[in-house]
């Protein structure tokens, strides 16, 4: 799982940041153009697998330890559903997004944008372990 | 240009197919796996329905195919199908049947971009006319999946952390289930 080739480890050394960073344009600018927390997930975690699949899996659990993705992919669900109790508490229905700003329209923005975070959190954390899952068992050979 | 663009897709889509249907060795298996997603990816760009595209083309050609891979590196004998030559009737049968109440089915489907299809007629029309106004997000995909359909993307997202837990639980402890080779019993273990 893990490779010495010298352009491999270079590209990927320039590629993983470009990846982050169009996975979290895709992420903040779902509302505009397509894309949103799932698709931003996925890619961001596309990153993390190129990483490993070139450095090893030793040198990824010390980008991102196993644990905090288990934190992490619990942590988005409970941030969507979080904003549904708020807009319970604050007055609306589950999930009604319209009471959590002075006005309906801001109150969509701030709840949209929170839970695509939540949805991308989990995404991109659920995408990782399955890989690190999934790859503990190749034999090192 | 739309229907060359169509008919080029469709065909390649048909071969790859096949090509996967025909070939033995699992690693290619994956690899034209990952080609047919990243053609269907194209037919949905042609489509309009580029959200779509975008997910097929991260998920279906990018991660499962590498999780594909990675399982296949971890399965050491085994890379080569093992197919009886032997023909059997009964599937055929069922695959007959089935395809066939598939197309029968599509029947009863409205056509592509009709106007005054009920969905179209109903909501979606709703959500065209009234979206922006309510929602504020350009992007009407977006304020359908997050804010009108909440629910289901609430729904969808444990189905994304369920699946995680089921397989941390199947496959996440540290002891390593060595499966057994063929011909060998159980006292080797």
């Amino acid at each position: 799982m893990m490779t010495n080739d010298l352009i491999l480890r270079v590209v990927t050394k320039w590629l993983s940041p470009i990846i982050i960073l169009f996975a979290l344009y895709v992420q903040f600018h779902g509302d505009y153009s397509p894309g949103g927390g799932f698709q931003a997930g996925v890619i961001f975690s596309t990153a993390i697998l190129l990483y490993a699949l070139t450095y090893g899996l030793d040198a990824a659990l010390k980008v991102i330890p196993e644990t905090a993705l288990r934190v992490a992919a619990s942590f988005g669900v409970l941030l969507y559903g979080g904003v549904g109790v708020v807009s319970m508490l604050l007055g609306g229905n589950f999930l009604n997004y319209s009471v959590l700003a002075d006005t309906p329209l801001a109150g969509q923005h701030i709840g949209i944008i929170v839970i695509e975070l939540g949805v991308g959190i989990t995404v991109a954390a659920v995408m990782i372990l399955l890989f690190f899952t999934f790859s503990r068992r190749v034999d090192p050979e | 240009m739309s229907l060359m663009l169509n008919l080029v897709l469709l065909v390649f889509l048909l071969v790859m197919a096949i090509a996967v249907l025909k070939t033995k060795h699992l690693f290619a298996m994956a690899m034209l796996f990952g080609l047919y997603s990243l053609l269907v990816a194209g037919l949905f760009v042609v489509l309009d329905a580029p959200d779509v595209a975008f997910t097929e083309a991260a998920v279906g050609t990018g991660i499962s195919t590498v999780l594909m891979l990675v399982t296949l590196a971890s399965i050491k004998d085994g890379h080569e199908a093992v197919s009886s030559t032997k023909r059997k009737i009964g599937p055929l049968i069922i695959c007959l049947v089935m395809g066939g109440l598939l197309i029968f089915g599509t029947h009863d489907i409205a056509k592509l971009g009709e106007i005054h299809s009920p969905p179209n007629d109903q909501v979606a029309a709703y959500y065209i006319t009234q979206g922006q106004a309510e929602t504020g997000v350009p992007n009407l995909v977006t304020a359908v999946l997050a804010s009108y359909r909440g629910f289901d993307t609430l729904g969808e997202v444990t189905v994304v952390l369920t699946a995680g837990i089921g397989v941390l639980l199947l496959l996440g402890q540290r002891r390593k289930i060595h499966v057994k080779k063929r011909g060998q019993t159980h006292d080797d273990q």
